[in-house]
């Protein structure tokens, strides 16, 4: 075990994996966190909480992973690039470490130019790869990223996003095969939607034998209604949402529509499960945090493992 | 070279409010290639400045003088006899320069009519883009000659990000994506391996003020070395 968190011992144990997410508020807003975690307890082995998410301010990232555990749920930190320099951020894993913290996913971060405050500073100290070699080396090394000895070493699980949907697309795998080599221990990929590039990249990972060095977890994003599928497929950079798709929710009735996007979702699910190469499924329902208990029952991903200790 | 803009007047007008007398310092560097701050810009900016003081009924006298480079104090040298007539210097040359000249005035205000805004190269004429941001350790041998730092909206070292679509930024649809860019150039030089390898985090040359001394006039500036302007 490197950091023995729950989804480590899921993954390990050769479990189909769930994972979870929660958007913290626009505010100092503790019950709102407390609220949504009471739909995603016991339907996931960890929470994703994002920071900062489309560059939109948000309660910090591990402020809102405390309250989880607080409620008993484990949190999967999320950190970005954008906003913090490596002193930073190297200062909040140690205190989301000691405070009982251990997933992190390791991201870039959305440009500050699609969030509200679009004309802030960026940081970019350094990137997403080079974040997932410093919190590996913070704890296999017990140093920290500028060489000094870290007296207690956070031992995190490390977490990466990997976009099988972005250009170049057989650049996609190598830099998967790159983020391995910095140190990932799992993958959460983009939203999934076109399951033909993903089988695809999915397949290029098993035959490099990638698969057999870390665990990949599909990410899911359900519609909620065509025009949520439109402006994914329009408006958010790095999403592939093939026509088809929209037709589909269009043949529906509207007060059908998130009933159908949620029927898409599981049979994606369904597909991943025997999809060779993919250790579990990453369900992001924004602000739906509400319908993940019907979409991990109907993708029959019930009853979550109980590891011990 | 060195891009500098002009200001827009509204902005030089209210620098210039409280003086009586100003003379308008242009560059015959950079900026006058680049049609920011050279003698023809000094000379449209002071035209543009008189107009708008006719106007207003605003008085005020406006000289106007350009040296061959604002960063070369010989140069700045030249307006030693003229800034004694004035209440205010304002400057078109880039940031650099324009603090050279308050270095040579330390009692006159200095203003600046422009704004330095990157350096970058002559795309087309009075078209202009960015291409180095002076990070002090340049990695173009590695990526194929297209800056990462520059040229990429988040500065990745291990790029692309999962933004960019139909070979565009995400930030900028009418950007190119420095790091499909890098990909594509390295794969036709058959150097993709140069970016299969995990790029370390950068050990940043820039976070404090630059200063540079060939090691040639080292023997000129460093002869006592308590009294040395430029420590190695």
């Amino acid at each position: 075990m490197k950091a023995g968190s729950n989804l480590e011992k899921v993954l390990s144990a050769g479990h189909f994996a769930v994972t979870g997410e929660l958007g913290p508020p626009r505010g100092a807003d503790v019950a709102a966190v407390r609220e949504k975690t009471q739909y995603l307890r016991g339907m996931v082995d960890s929470v994703n909480i994002t920071d900062n998410q489309t560059a939109v301010v948000r309660m910090a990232s591990w402020a809102a992973s405390l309250i989880l555990l607080q409620e008993g749920l484990e949190p999967n930190y999320q950190m970005v690039c954008r906003d913090r320099n490596r002193l930073a951020m190297q200062a909040d894993i140690l205190g989301a470490y000691g405070l009982g913290i251990r997933n992190m996913l390791c991201l870039s971060g959305d440009h500050q130019k699609f969030g509200d405050h679009p004309k802030s500073k960026k940081v970019f100290d350094i990137d997403s790869m080079q974040l997932i070699s410093m919190v590996k080396k913070m704890r296999d090394e017990k140093k920290f990223q500028g060489g000094e000895e870290i007296t207690v070493p956070p031992q995190m699980f490390i977490g990466a996003a990997e976009n099988p949907f972005g250009e170049p697309y057989d650049f996609r795998v190598l830099r998967l095969a790159k983020k391995i080599e910095a140190g990932a221990d799992f993958i959460q990929t983009q939203c999934i939607y076109n399951m033909d590039r993903f089988r695809t990249w999915v397949k290029q990972a098993v035959d490099m034998g990638l698969t057999e060095k870390i665990y990949i977890l599909a990410g899911v994003t359900p519609f909620k209604s065509v025009g949520m599928a439109k402006y994914m497929q329009k408006n958010v950079p790095g999403l592939d949402v093939p026509d088809a798709l929209i037709k589909r929710l269009e043949g529906v009735d509207k007060k059908d529509q998130a009933k159908e996007g949620i029927a898409m979702c599981c049979e994606q699910i369904q597909e991943f499960k025997e999809m060779k190469g993919v250790a579990g499924v990453h369900i992001m329902a924004i602000e739906w945090e509400k319908r993940v208990p019907e979409i991990v029952e109907k993708a029959k991903l019930l009853p979550r493992p109980k590891m011990e200790g | 070279m060195v891009i500098a803009e002009v200001k827009p007047l509204a902005e030089i007008m209210e620098l210039i409010k409280p003086y009586k007398k100003v003379l308008n310092t242009g560059c015959g560097g950079c900026v006058a290639v680049c049609l920011g701050g050279g003698q023809k810009e000094v000379d449209t900016l002071n035209t543009r400045i008189e107009l708008t003081c006719r106007e207003r009924n605003i008085p005020l006298e406006i000289g106007g003088f350009t040296v061959e480079r604002q960063c070369d104090m010989q140069f700045n040298a030249e307006f030693d006899r003229m800034v004694g007539g004035y209440d205010a210097l304002m400057s078109m040359a880039c940031g650099a320069g324009i603090q050279f000249l308050a270095e040579r005035f330390p009692a006159k205000p200095v203003l600046p009519a422009v704004n330095t805004v990157f350096v970058g190269v002559n795309k087309e004429i009075g078209w202009y883009e960015e291409r180095c941001q002076s990070c002090g350790d340049c990695v173009l041998g590695v990526t194929g000659g297209i800056c990462p730092v520059t040229m990429c909206a988040k500065s990745l070292f291990n790029g692309p990000c999962g933004g960019p679509q139909d070979g565009h930024c995400e930030v900028d649809k009418d950007t190119p994506c420095a790091w499909i860019q890098i990909h594509d150039r390295l794969k036709a030089q058959g150097r993709l391996e140069n970016i299969l390898k995990v790029f370390p985090a950068r050990e940043w040359q820039n976070q404090v003020q630059g200063k540079l001394l060939l090691e040639e006039y080292r023997g000129r500036y460093v002869k006592e070395e308590k009294q040395s302007p430029v420590k190695k």
